[in-house]
């Protein structure tokens, strides 16, 4: 089957018959570069819709509370909420078993921080050491808040990147004091980067205490901020989470007495919910995307089995005569889809490299907010790879059964 | 060499069955070049399609070289084929993308002899038949009569044992004619056995026997005083 004779056979036939050849290679070396592109950039869609949501723990709850919009059992609209550090702690103790992380904030905007002569404006968060990994934050250097930060109220801060080249440079910031509100001194500890980018690294965080105190706060909070435990099972988490999410909106309405139709007072965000719509976006987008490859591939194979039963009509006398001549059913069938399978490997083969080619050429420059480096990779090259082969096979298969078929005083009577 | 006797072969058209061959009795002897001859209609080429195995009868035998040709599947047909005989055919039926020598070599390259072989029997061939220099030309690049001289170097590579000619010269002009009954003679005279198919009575004439058929019978089976083609010539 594999014997050098028959290999020089096809060859032969292929030499001399290049137009036919190229046609097929063509259609085929198409699907296929269209194929490694369409899953190139639904990796590259994939991977910007990631980077885009991941900025922070996709498994959050924050919950806020703001003014009521409706009035409700005989209260006004336009009553400012606050939560206080016993709603958290009794958040805490009810949820314990679902949390992962927590914290609760404090923030104001726009606090003005000095180092020596330079000066900005940024955000202000009091939170306790677990808002670390709720912000998916990475320290660069020194560390981030303690506990013993927050129980003993230290003037210590943590600051982003950004914030750290506005106002130090090349200095190195640890250790080093700065000022806030022209007011209080407080001691650099850490600096963080943020996934979310520049605009997430100019905030300023010091301990949940220390806020209240030098913000004048008193027991009074922002907002919460939970990640949920991550079962094995995504559907599950993400059902743990919004039944967690609702039973706090319930608590919070009703502690503070809120209109079940009154949106805007209290939220509570829960990101794995959202996260399971952006997964289920990614899915779809990639179930899309190999649909239209594989519609592609199937097009192609239709082509090639098209220009393969054309040539077996076009040497029908050849191989009647082949026939005449000692050739067996079996040869004649492998001789056709011989030449089926080499073409579309080699023009497949041709496309797949075209394909990722450009990929590792054009990929690396796009970086765009929902495209970023699309690439195909190893294991999708050769699933194609295999594909090809498979097609290959099909589309010569029933045009060699054809051929096998054919009866040698038919094709030489057919003059 | 062929011993056929009894032979039926009805084909079934729309609801109609057309009896062919209705019970021929017949043999060759090794050596012999025989001429079958008869109008169209007459069951000439069905008896020539049975004994080159490309299609099978009905009722009777035939025993080719002592075996018996019998039952085949499409496998032990083609191996038989290849094995113990080589055609001959009006509209030559080469290979156009193949050149003279692949053309002669084709039957060997179905016996599996290694190309090296191959090529150097099939030099031996065409120069038997006189087109050595035209070993690297198309088919297209020839003569007719340059065709069929190459297409009995085809049939002769295989060494079979029996030569099939279906209407050999039907397509030449006399003169070429009679170069290719010049050829087929000098390979009788080797003593190969070769069967001609011909409705042409001067073809006929250059054979040592003619077998002439009728509505698929044979009607008379007589043999001739040999007229040699170079003589024409």
């Amino acid at each position: 089957m594999f014997n050098i004779e028959s290999w020089q056979e096809i060859f032969d036939t292929i030499r001399k018959n290049k137009l036919r050849t190229f046609l097929t290679a063509i259609s085929v070396a198409s699907g296929i570069f269209i194929l490694v592109i369409l899953l190139g950039f639904n990796s590259g869609i994939a991977n910007g819709v990631r980077s885009q949501f991941e900025q922070d723990a996709t498994n959050r709850i924050v919950v806020s509370t703001r003014t009521t919009t409706k009035g409700y059992k005989g209260l006004n609209p336009g009553r400012r909420l606050k939560m206080r550090n016993a709603d958290y702690e009794n958040f805490n103790r009810k949820y314990e078993d679902q949390i992962e992380y927590k914290t609760s904030l404090f923030n104001t905007w726009g606090g003005q921080v000095n180092y020596q002569d330079k000066q900005g404006s940024y955000r202000i968060e009091g939170a306790f050491p677990d808002q670390q990994f709720i912000e998916n934050a990475d320290l660069t250097s020194g560390r981030f808040l303690s506990e013993v930060d927050v129980k003993e109220s230290r003037k210590v801060a943590v600051l982003g990147y950004q914030m750290k080249q506005d106002l130090f440079k090349d200095e190195d910031p640890i250790g080093k004091t700065i000022r806030v509100n022209n007011d209080v001194n407080f001691n650099v500890i850490g600096v963080y980067t943020d996934p979310g980018g520049s605009r997430e690294e100019t905030r300023l965080f010091i301990p949940m205490t220390t806020a209240q105190q030098v913000f004048r706060a008193g027991d009074t909070i922002n907002r919460i901020a939970y990640t949920v435990k991550m079962s094995e099972n995504f559907d599950e988490a993400v059902a743990t989470s919004a039944a967690m999410a609702a039973s706090i909106e319930q608590d919070l309405r009703e502690k503070f007495v809120v209109a079940p139709d009154d949106r805007s007072a209290i939220r509570v965000f829960d990101t794995l919910e959202e996260a399971k719509k952006i997964y289920g976006l990614i899915d779809r987008i990639r179930a899309v995307f190999w649909f239209i490859g594989i519609g592609t591939i199937v097009a192609g194979v239709v082509g090639v089995g098209n220009i393969m039963l054309i040539i077996v009509k076009e040497r029908t006398k050849e191989i009647g005569i082949r026939k005449a001549l000692g050739a067996l059913p079996n040869t004649i069938i492998w001789m056709v889809l011989q030449e089926s399978i080499f073409i579309t490997a080699i023009a497949g083969l041709l496309g797949l490299f075209a394909g990722v080619g450009l990929l590792e050429i054009v990929g690396p420059m796009i970086e765009q907010d929902f495209i970023r480096f699309p690439k195909v990779d190893f294991n999708t090259s050769i699933t194609t790879v295999v594909i090809l082969i498979v097609a290959g096979t099909l589309a010569g298969y029933i045009p060699a059964r054809r051929a096998a078929n054919i009866k040698p005083i038919d094709a030489l009577r057919d003059e | 060499m062929i011993e056929i006797s009894n032979l039926h072969k009805s084909y079934k058209t729309g609801s109609n069955y057309l009896h062919v061959l209705k019970g021929i009795d017949f043999s060759v002897k090794e050596g012999e070049l025989v001429a079958i001859m008869g109008s169209s209609g007459s069951g000439k080429s069905t008896l020539l399609n049975i004994l080159g195995m490309l299609d099978e009868a009905d009722e009777g035998s035939y025993v080719l070289d002592g075996v018996p040709i019998k039952n085949l599947n499409e496998k032990i047909a083609a191996k038989y084929r290849n094995k113990f005989l080589g055609f001959i055919f009006q509209s030559f039926n080469l290979i156009s993308y193949k050149n003279a020598m692949d053309n002669v070599a084709l039957p060997l390259y179905y016996q599996k002899v290694g190309r090296r072989e191959r090529d150097e029997r099939a030099m031996h061939y065409l120069e038997k038949v006189g087109l050595a220099d035209w070993a690297d030309h198309l088919p297209n690049q020839l003569s007719g009569g340059q065709k069929q001289r190459v297409a009995i170097a085809r049939a002769l590579a295989s060494d079979p044992k029996v030569l099939l000619a279906d209407e050999p010269t039907g397509a030449l002009d006399t003169k070429t004619s009679y170069e290719v009954m010049d050829l087929i003679q000098g390979i009788n005279e080797e003593g190969r056995t070769i069967l001609v198919v011909t409705h042409e009575p001067d073809i006929a004439q250059m054979t040592k026997r003619i077998v002439n058929l009728k509505d698929g019978r044979i009607i008379d089976d007589t043999l001739v005083d040999q007229v040699k083609a170079l003589s024409h010539v």
